[in-house]
């Protein structure tokens, strides 16, 4: 029974990483044509009796959120968005083996360096509402993008309103 | 990557005055660029930069000079003509006067009163020749036609990929000249060039040309800064995941961690003597700054507020800093000691104000202005608190002065990209330079070599 929940965990955490990876290039190796063979025996999937549901992975869960946004030059989480933060701090202190990281972003609207500063006082604050809520600092780490990883590159307040942003990465 | 700088290499940019000057003094433009000459020509791989300038503007007070296409070698004539040309008229303090249907090329071919009539107060005459040794050398004279005399007369020698360094040294020289300051043509630029989610950092000729690449990834470079003597380049480099400090010598391509602690390390200035380098780290709570060695070691702290302090800029004396604080409630500039202690805030009014830069004579300063919505370079006195506008207002970022504090290169944008562009100190003149592909960012103007 242990084993198995371990192995869920472990799942998760790979498809985790899978997703911080960089998207691949777009002229992707060609998919190699099927192989036909006959399943090896012992690679059946037994069903698994699912045990425990890791609520960070239920789409219908709050914990599918995971980023807050902000108005123009300012670091502090929002009213809307703090029931988000609440309840990643929930889940942090709950599962004390797993950690975040939490990246802060600006619009393009300040010098690059002051919206570096600005996205990392984005990022420092979620971290002190993650910890308030329960979680350890030393499960949260923090980074600031400032202006130069726009998710939007568009000139305008449709783009920059995506961009002032701070993402929380399991 | 690495060179070993020979005998016969350093001599690479090696400048003569001519014996028909009568001075016999040979000029050297320095171990540093002959070595930096050497760095560039090895990376091979670097495409030579295909770039499109307009000039926008006119000075109030242009010198009209003639340059004459210099003789012998069409193709290097040519080359030269247009960086000698491209330089004085992005300066804003030339008028060039057209030599149609006239080309000396030695003294005795010159008549005097044709380029008076032409309106010329200077004519520069010259020739250029691929020698057997393959480096090329131009011989060119610089002529008071008013007065009827030589003001200068000069031998430039330089390999012969080296043309368009010969050209600029002909400009600096002519610039030198006619108004007593010291040229810039020859100095360079660094920048970032981001395309997509490749960044790339560069140095590039004053004029924008001859790029290289000196560091290019998948993750972000911010804020280039230059060493006092031009050896090294300091940056912020995204590469282990968050904004570290790095720096690379230009010679060797040698890269050490200045500085990685938690959260953002970044805005790195050097200190006029070199000695130390003021950066922002975040590894006691908000964004301050700090003093480093350039090795590392002896970090001290110099700003104690709950706010973000950042960019800072040093004063030309070394002694004090400008720097970037929202701890009024908006960006704006503040000074301080380099000792500490003693804030002041300087910029005041409508908007946000970032990137503050010491003009080289220390008396004012240069920064990005942001209000309703645009970034425009401006200029502020110090004496008089005076603020100057010096751009029409847009995407404008970044400035900094050239050493000889005649022109401010900045980022800007035009037709969707990112751009380099460059204002006189006056604001009556400006270039667009726009560079291959993608968004040019972060420029700054490299020291004299």
């Amino acid at each position: 029974m242990k084993k198995l929940v371990i192995s869920i965990v472990l799942v998760n955490l790979l498809a985790a990483c899978a997703s911080e990876k960089p998207k691949a290039p777009e002229a992707a190796a060609p998919v190699p044509p099927p192989v036909v063979t006959a399943p090896a025996p012992e690679a059946a999937p037994a069903p698994a009796p699912v045990v425990e549901v890791d609520s960070l992975n239920d789409p219908a869960s709050i914990l599918a959120k995971r980023s807050v946004y902000y108005p123009f030059d300012v670091s502090a989480v929002q009213d809307a968005d703090k029931p988000i933060v609440v309840a990643h701090a929930k889940y942090l202190s709950e599962h004390p083996d797993r950690n975040v990281r939490v990246e802060g972003n600006a619009d393009e609207r300040g010098s690059n360096e002051y919206n570096l500063a600005l996205g990392q006082r984005r990022a420092d604050g979620v971290k002190q509402m993650l910890v308030l809520g329960g979680a350890k600092a030393s499960q949260i780490e923090t980074v600031s993008y400032g202006e130069e990883k726009p998710k939007a590159t568009g000139h305008d307040e449709a783009s920059w309103s995506q961009n002032r942003r701070s993402d929380i990465k399991y | 990557m690495a060179l070993r700088p020979s005998t016969e290499l350093m001599e690479l940019l090696a400048i003569r005055l001519s014996p028909q000057a009568g001075k016999s003094l040979v000029i050297r433009t320095g171990l540093l660029q002959s070595m930096l000459g050497l760095l560039l020509l090895a990376q091979a791989s670097v495409a030579s930069a295909v770039l499109t300038i307009e000039i926008i503007g006119a000075g109030e007070h242009q010198i009209p000079v003639a340059i004459v296409p210099f003789g012998g070698d069409g193709k290097l004539a040519q080359t030269i003509n247009e960086v000698v040309t491209g330089d004085l008229q992005r300066s804003g303090l030339f008028r060039l006067v057209d030599p149609a249907g006239k080309s000396p090329h030695e003294l005795a071919e010159v008549s005097y009163p044709d380029w008076q009539m032409r309106g010329a107060d200077a004519l520069a005459i010259g020739t250029v020749a691929l020698q057997n040794n393959g480096r090329i050398e131009a011989r060119f004279r610089l002529l008071d036609v008013v007065k009827q005399t030589e003001l200068a007369g000069q031998s430039v020698s330089a390999n012969d990929d080296q043309v368009r360094a010969v050209g600029h040294r002909v400009a600096d020289l002519i610039y030198e000249k006619l108004t007593g300051d010291k040229g810039v043509f020859s100095t360079r630029i660094a920048y970032v060039n981001r395309q997509g989610k490749k960044f790339s950092l560069m140095v590039a000729d004053s004029d924008g040309y001859n790029e290289q690449t000196v560091l290019a990834q998948n993750e972000p470079i911010m804020s280039p800064a230059w060493s006092p003597d031009g050896s090294h380049l300091v940056y912020v480099s995204f590469e282990t995941g968050h904004a570290a400090i790095y720096v690379q010598s230009l010679y060797t391509n040698q890269r050490m961690v200045l500085a990685d602690f938690r959260g953002s390390n970044s805005a790195p200035a050097w200190s006029p003597d070199g000695k130390q380098l003021a950066v922002v780290l975040t590894r006691d709570g908000s964004s301050q700054i700090y003093l480093i060695r350039p090795d590392g070691s002896g970090i001290r702290r110099i700003t104690f507020s709950a706010a973000i302090d950042t960019e800072p800029n040093f004063s030309p004396d070394g002694q004090s800093l400008l720097f970037t604080s929202d701890r009024g409630g908006s960006a704006q500039i503040y000074s301080m000691p380099v000792g500490g202690g003693a804030e002041q805030r300087i910029t005041f009014g409508e908007g946000n104000n970032f990137s503050p830069r010491y003009s080289p004579d220390g008396k004012g300063f240069v920064y990005a202005h942001f209000s309703n919505g645009k970034f425009y370079i401006a200029a502020q006195d110090f004496q008089n608190g005076q603020v100057e506008i010096l751009t029409a207002g847009g995407w404008e970022k970044k400035p900094s002065f050239a050493p000889n504090g005649k022109l401010i290169l900045f980022a800007s944008e035009a037709r969707g990209r990112g751009i380099l562009a460059t204002v006189s100190s006056d604001g009556r003149v400006q270039q667009h330079m726009f560079t291959q592909s993608g968004d040019a960012r972060e420029p700054v103007w490299g020291p004299h070599l």
